[in-house]
């Protein structure tokens, strides 16, 4: 049963937005810097989206400083690249906390490199915000908080709210291919629509799994169009979906319903076939979720940097959001407890809900998750629209079959 | 269990084809300049992703016909092959260091593709990407058709200039028993910066059949590295045609094993068929 709780970090919303739509004058920070300590996938495999998180933190940053830091004081951001290695990460939060002794630290991208992060935060009693963990049963340490509001079990939530959405269609899917690479935040969401799939009374098809880093897609593309399925859950992560639409689009096949796990969204919104694909989302830079002040600004801001840095989608979306709210979340726990003290932070974040741009967060559930705040989006005219639930579809969008 | 449909075997099956060509190409150079050299240049994978920047980069903003960028790739890795085994000469580079020396390379290199490309997934949008043809019930794509075309074409052009031309028989022989060869004549230092050349030549095209047919991340340099080396060795070091003949194998088998069992088990195809060849003629390696 949900309970009423007092929103006080709301204030600090509110101010935080006044501050950043009049772009009103702040008495200017000072006295030594409060050292923010993170890592982030520079380099490597995870580096395309951990470029992401770190326009984010450099915005962020930027915006504190201008109004009044955090406490009256500046903040400083010590960023280092764990290079897409976990073992990295925890010897790089290990080095922030008892070498450079900063104040507090933010968690990296990347479920793995959490997962290391939260263990050096542990040892030394930190609290730890993240920004995108994908398997909540992992995050067992009590002062962890995760900002990519999925709730305690994305697995059957996520699926549920997919299928949702399908079955307000004329002619809802009655037959399910899944198909899922086996990075394992991705395959844990697939096995989880496998059983939801199953409850719901929905037919499966086909269920394949492929490796991680697999190249060829042609023999899948063609088992999928053999099973001949109403709707195809395509777990995949990254360019995954595209290399399979690629497939798909070579023995003209196209898929009547598809959606995909955790897309590279740009690239995928951009490959004609993925016309009317699905994917999860928290936040897209559309009204509903733009009418919030903070929520606009950071957009623009975000864009014009995006573009700077030569990235080739500049949306905000749900790596941006999670990255932006995880600053949100720290910032209002300082705030509201005057302290950089890691378990009175902590204390009043089980306490506390947050208002963020994604949504309210709260953090008393399982492993102090809250609400699943997944959306479901589509790609409609090149671009992704949410299109799930009708509260948060952007305006005049509505769910679209092949 | 359903069984498959004949449809789904016999694409299955071209699919590996085309797959199974693509390591053959990429697994050319890396043969000769192995076997021959006695290289084992790791910066091979990162030169064919270069290569296929380079035909993204010419092609999506300078205009260019992709096949086009041949002309300008091909010499210039040329040109850096035969500088590479200059170095790897003057500073006599042993073949276990050419191992360590080249991932560096493959380090520096992947590093200079994202600092100008950015780690974001890029894609060659040209027009050979919407041909295929339909024969009966079966799909061929042009790029896959394209990239089977030129690695059986330079294969077999390789094989034929080793194995019928004077130069070629000279290589082979300073290769076997370089002082030997010198002393009828043979001069290996030029010899194996032609060799060298070539080789790098060879990654600049298997790079524009990555870009036509895959989307581009400089991360993915790696996920080519196991299958390929597999597909050198099962083929014997130096020998043209070897690795043409055993990408082909290894990719038919595993689009097989995907489209009957599962695509999970499919990495396992190449390993297990490398293993097995170890075993029944290690001494042929």
């Amino acid at each position: 049963m949900k309970r009423a709780r007092p929103v006080v970090a709301s204030l600090a919303g509110a101010l935080l937005a006044l501050g950043i739509a009049t772009g009103q004058a702040f008495a200017a920070p000072s006295g030594p810097p409060i050292r923010i300590g993170s890592t982030l996938s520079l380099t490597g495999p995870l580096s395309g989206t951990a470029i992401i998180h770190k326009l984010v933190g450099e915005i962020y940053v930027e915006q504190l400083n201008k109004k009044n830091g955090l406490l009256g004081r500046p903040v400083e951001w010590i960023v280092k690249d764990d290079q897409s290695k976990p073992d990295l990460a925890r010897t790089l939060y290990e080095q922030l906390i008892t070498v450079d002794k900063v104040d507090l630290v933010i968690g990296p991208y990347a479920t793995p490199n959490i997962v290391s992060a939260m263990g050096v935060a542990q040892r030394y009693n930190k609290m730890l915000v993240h920004h995108t963990m994908g398997i909540p049963g992992l995050a067992k340490y009590g002062m962890q908080f995760p900002a990519w509001s999925v709730g305690p079990n994305p697995e059957v939530t996520v699926p549920n709210t997919v299928l949702d959405a399908l079955a307000t269609l004329a002619k809802p899917p009655r037959t399910v291919a899944i198909v899922t690479s086996k990075f394992p935040s991705v395959y844990l969401m697939s096995k989880g629509a496998q059983d939801v799939i199953k409850k719901r009374g929905l037919t499966e098809v086909l269920f394949l799994e492929w490796e991680f880093g697999n190249r060829d897609y042609g023999a899948i593309a063609n088992r999928v169009k053999d099973a001949k399925p109403d709707f195809v859950w395509v777990g995949a992560i990254g360019l995954e979906g595209n290399l399979l639409l690629d497939a798909m689009k070579k023995i003209d096949y196209v898929p009547p319903l598809h959606f995909y796990m955790y897309p590279a969204p740009g690239p995928l919104a951009k490959l004609p076939e993925a016309k009317n694909a699905l994917a999860a989302s928290i936040f897209e830079q559309h009204p509903p979720f733009t009418d919030n002040p903070v929520a606009a600004e950071f957009v623009k801001l975000y864009n014009d940097r995006a573009a700077k840095a030569g990235l080739a989608d500049n949306s905000v979306e749900t790596q941006a959001a999670a990255s932006f709210s995880a600053w949100q979340v720290l910032e209002a726990a300082v705030t509201a407890t005057k302290s950089l003290d890691d378990k009175a932070m902590s204390d009043w974040l089980k306490k506390n809900q947050v208002d963020t741009i994604q949504g309210r967060l709260r953090f008393d559930k399982t492993n102090n998750y809250g609400d699943d705040l997944m959306r479901v989006k589509q790609v409609q005219d090149g671009k992704w629209v949410t299109v799930w639930p009708k509260e948060w579809a952007a305006p005049g969008a509505k769910l679209l079959a092949q | 269990m359903n069984l498959p449909s004949a449809t789904l075997i016999a694409q299955s099956v071209l699919s590996g084809v085309f797959i199974g060509a693509l390591y053959g190409l990429l697994g050319l150079g890396l043969s000769l300049s192995w076997g021959m050299l006695r290289q084992i240049n790791l910066a091979h994978f990162a030169l064919a992703f270069l290569g296929a920047y380079l035909t993204y980069q010419l092609s999506s903003v300078a205009g260019w016909d992709p096949v086009a960028t041949l002309v300008v790739i091909v010499p210039c890795f040329f040109a850096f092959g035969v500088l590479m085994h200059w170095l790897f000469a003057r500073f006599s580079i042993s073949p276990f260091n050419s191992l360590l020396v080249t991932f560096g390379l493959t380090v520096i290199i992947e590093s200079a593709i994202q600092g100008i490309w950015t780690a974001d997934p890029r894609m060659l949008d040209s027009a050979y990407g919407q041909f295929k043809f339909k024969v009966g019930a079966l799909y061929v794509p042009f790029p896959e058709l394209l990239t089977l075309l030129l690695a059986t074409t330079l294969s077999i052009l390789a094989w034929a200039v080793l194995r019928y031309t004077d130069i070629g028989k000279a290589m082979r022989a300073a290769a076997e028993d370089a002082p030997t060869a010198a002393a009828f004549g043979v001069n290996e230092r030029r010899l194996s910066l032609l060799l060298s050349g070539v080789s790098a030549a060879f990654a600049g095209v298997a790079g524009l059949c990555l870009a036509l047919s895959f989307s581009l991340a400089p991360s993915q340099i790696y996920a080519w590295v196991g299958v390929v080396f597999a597909a050198v060795m099962i083929g014997g070091l130096g020998n043209p045609l070897g690795p043409l003949v055993a990408g082909i194998i290894i990719g038919v088998s595993e689009s097989l094993t995907m489209a009957i069992a599962a695509p999970a088990w499919a990495p396992l195809v190449s390993f297990s068929l490398l293993i097995v060849v170890l075993l029944a003629r290690a001494e042929k390696i």
